[in-house]
């Protein structure tokens, strides 16, 4: 191990963490999303022009606005928490698929 | 954010200080409800100001989109009346709902709708996707679900309706303050129990303190969630409705002395147990995905039945009342706990008794609904305008499903009925409760005007306990808004206490000093729903009662002052809390009020176990009184006749807003 790799004490993240998941390449960090949201989960990045920081992922009543209004498709989806994965059987070869 | 990162405040914090504002009419909650209030009163000539907690541009229940325009008797292509189908309504909750605004909805809500077109919203099949379809009128292009006999819900394209509501405020010069949570009425004198001629709160980015005096007040916010069920670990904040309804609008009126009803109605939560699925996002044969067929792992095909339990072949005949029926209010069963309903106004539904005949091997488990085996229109319908358009359904699951590769023409959705716990749609357990789910919940009394006991403080929405779906939100919003702007117009002005306000900031404030020791939001969250799934849930008698409210007081005295906010969204998070304490307190002393069970309220008691006994058969009425609570009751149909008290208020209302002239306007164009 690499004697200059720093450990940090840190506690447990909260979790689902990810209520929405954002593609940097695309977002210009209008912060759009942030304006809409019902439940206030994201606060402005520091830096302009970057997507906007989840300080309450736990927050999220998972509603969609934010990714409905982005303009930039694509920028942000949604991302369901893994507990909440449904499933469904395509009706010709019985095969099982999911979110 | 990456773990570790730790980064300043974002915003301008301005604890305790703030500006006062004046309006003719607040209107508190921007919600659907809230939003058609204060157009409504705009309209009407007044100066508005709306506080909204969140967005107003997306917020509320139905900010993220609506699929139904449920009960709009009024529409051109409905073959039932408003008196009619508001009695049956009523009726079919053994008269438990508000009549005033189930009746308001019914015989207004196609003109709302109408507005709605006006304000750029898609009501029709304009494109013609569903030409020829049953359920699509050929002259009006309107499209019909579940009873397309009678055709009084309509299917609309609603995804964008809030934003053009929030378009039409700006349009009309109505002052809307975002992320302010109020935290409480101004009352004359600051004394409850009289006159509301103000509210206050807080913003929740800057912290600031804000004022405002009105003549009216318009709540509109939404019924209180996280009572029984809380968990943020296993689906964000799991609730129906948005998490940040919190019950705030019914703590403030409770704390200046408003009257509450029903309040000890609460049933079993399919949607907002943390272990349910999206709403309507897991097979299913209700609301959203009516008529769908449903099938076993097989592929055996789950038969329907009629009210009375004769077969319903084919899926056409899903959609039209049967013999011994006029019409019907809504089919597909229903949630885990069985709807108490008349059987004259239940729609035909999967066979009730599946589980049974599944233990008994008829069937075996999992079950799919099966899209891809239904008639193209309906299949479009579903998967198009009805999970396109529904609130929290679009993204969530149109869009997801659809990327992850679902395919309506090839692909049927798991069902998780009978996986856990009993019944049907996502099960859940007894204690997983809700205070109400889809449709009616307990509220605040009001009259003809909408108006409480207190004068100048209006309601509107699911607060009026008469309906909880977007068009009873915005035909009681639209009418409480005409009703305020002529109360004020009528009033002089007003002042509000100075001391009130200083009491309230030390109140508000207080988390801001309290030390980390004590517990945070989310844990004393999580207590009430202990308590309240322990002693408050089923089944109830009088000591657990008395043990849910001995618990509550305790957890109000010593640990809700100990819970410590670090920047202005915990403040409002925190007193967000405090008003659940508030909301369950009022649950359990109208559960304590009533010593009868009653089937239509979901509400058992052991120590008085018979069912709906008639000397109980009354709304009972609380209100807080002093440190006590004042309880009182009214007859069953408080609100007399239907047709003469709307009658006089509509021609009144349509007068000041001008409604009549645009109809009119509108027809002869």
């Amino acid at each position: 191990m690499d004697e200059e790799t720093i450990v940090y004490a840190l506690p447990n993240r909260t979790t689902p963490g990810n209520p929405v998941l954002f593609d940097e390449a695309i977002c210009d960090g209008c912060n759009r999303c942030l304006t809409v949201c019902l439940e206030d989960v994201f606060i402005p990045n520091p830096q302009k022009g970057k997507p906007p920081l989840i300080l309450h992922p736990d927050e999220c009543w998972y509603c969609g606005p934010c990714v409905d209004d982005c303009p930039l498709p694509g920028a942000i989806r949604l991302n369901h928490p893994l507990q909440q994965r449904v499933r469904w059987k395509r009706k010709d070869s019985g095969g099982h698929f999911r979110v | 954010m990456n773990r570790g990162q730790v980064l300043r405040w974002p915003y301008a914090v301005r604890y305790g200080t703030g500006r006062s504002y004046d309006a003719d009419v607040l209107v508190i909650g921007g919600g659907i409800g809230g939003a058609w209030a204060a157009i409504a009163a705009a309209r009407a000539g007044a100066r508005v100001i709306i506080l909204e907690k969140a967005a107003t541009e997306r917020s509320g229940a139905g900010g993220a989109g609506v699929d139904h325009w449920q009960f709009a008797a009024d529409n051109p292509g409905s073959r039932v009346t408003p008196e009619e189908l508001a009695q049956a309504l009523v009726d079919n909750q053994g008269g438990y709902r508000n009549g005033i605004s189930t009746y308001i909805q019914c015989a207004s809500g196609w003109s709302a709708l109408e507005e709605m077109e006006r304000m750029g919203g898609k009501v029709r099949d304009t494109d013609d996707e569903f030409r020829g379809a049953e359920f699509r009128d050929e002259k009006t292009k309107l499209l019909y679900a579940y009873d397309y006999t009678n055709r009084f819900v309509l299917r609309v394209l609603g995804h964008n309706y809030k934003p053009l509501l929030r378009e039409e405020c700006r349009r009309l010069g109505i002052r809307v303050f975002d992320r302010v949570a109020v935290t409480s009425l101004l009352t004359e004198g600051g004394r409850p129990g009289a006159r509301v001629v103000g509210a206050a709160g807080i913003h929740c980015h800057s912290g600031a303190y804000l004022t405002v005096r009105a003549k009216a007040v318009v709540l509109a916010t939404n019924r209180p969630q996280r009572i029984w069920t809380f968990s943020s670990e296993l689906r964000g904040i799991s609730t129906f409705q948005p998490p940040s309804c919190s019950g705030t609008g019914y703590a403030i009126a409770w704390r200046a002395g408003a009257e509450f009803t029903m309040m000890e109605r609460s049933m079993r939560s399919p949607f907002s147990s943390p272990y349910s699925f999206p709403p309507y996002g897991s097979g299913n044969a209700i609301n959203t995905w009516y008529p769908c067929t449903v099938v076993d792992a097989i592929g055996k095909e789950v038969p329907w039945v009629d009210a009375w339990g004769r077969p319903v072949s084919g899926v056409a005949a899903r959609c039209h009342p049967v013999e011994g029926q006029k019409f019907f209010i809504m089919g597909g069963g229903s949630s885990s706990q069985p709807h108490p309903g008349l059987p004259r106004y239940l729609g035909p539904r999967p066979i009730p008794d599946l589980e049974a005949r599944m233990l008994a091997g008829e069937f075996t488990p999992p079950f799919y609904a099966d899209l891809a085996g239904m008639p193209e229109m309906e299949r479009k319908a579903i998967w198009g305008i009805m999970v396109g358009n529904e609130g929290k359904t679009r993204i969530p699951v149109m869009q997801t499903y659809t990327a992850a590769g679902f395919d309506p023409e090839r692909d049927m959705l798991q069902t998780y009925d009978f996986l856990r716990g009993q019944g049907m749609r996502d099960p859940v357990l007894p204690q997983e409760r809700t205070f109400g789910e889809q449709g009616i919940c307990g509220g605040m009394l009001v009259d003809w005007d909408l108006m409480s006991n207190l004068p100048g403080l209006f309601g509107a929405g699911n607060l009026v306990f008469g309906g909880g779906d977007h068009s009873h939100a915005a035909a009681t919003g639209r009418y409480a808004g005409a009703r305020a702007a002529l109360y004020a117009r009528r009033s002089g002005a007003v002042e509000i206490s100075r001391e009130q306000i200083e009491q309230e900031k030390k109140r508000v404030y207080a988390p801001l000093a309290s030390s980390t020791t004590g517990p945070d939001w989310k844990e004393l969250n999580a207590a009430v729903a202990r308590v309240m799934q322990n002693y408050g849930s089923e089944p109830k008698n009088a000591e657990l009662l008395a043990l849910a409210r001995t618990w509550l007081e305790d957890l109000e005295t010593n640990e809700a002052p100990r819970v410590s906010a670090g920047d202005p969204h915990q403040l409002m998070r925190v007193l967000e809390v405090h008003d659940i304490v508030t909301c369950a307190q009022m649950i359990v002393a109208a559960c304590e009020a009533r010593k009868a069970s009653s089937a239509c309220l979901h509400f058992k008691r052991l120590d008085y176990p018979e069912m709906d006994p008639p000397g109980w058969h009354k709304w009972i009425v609380i209100r807080k009184q002093g440190e006590g609570v004042a309880l009182s009751d009214r007859p069953i149909a408080f609100w007399g006749d239907f047709e003469g008290n709307y009658a006089l208020r509509l021609a009144q209302n349509d007068a000041a807003t001008g409604a009549a002239a645009r109809s009119a306007a509108v027809a002869a164009s």
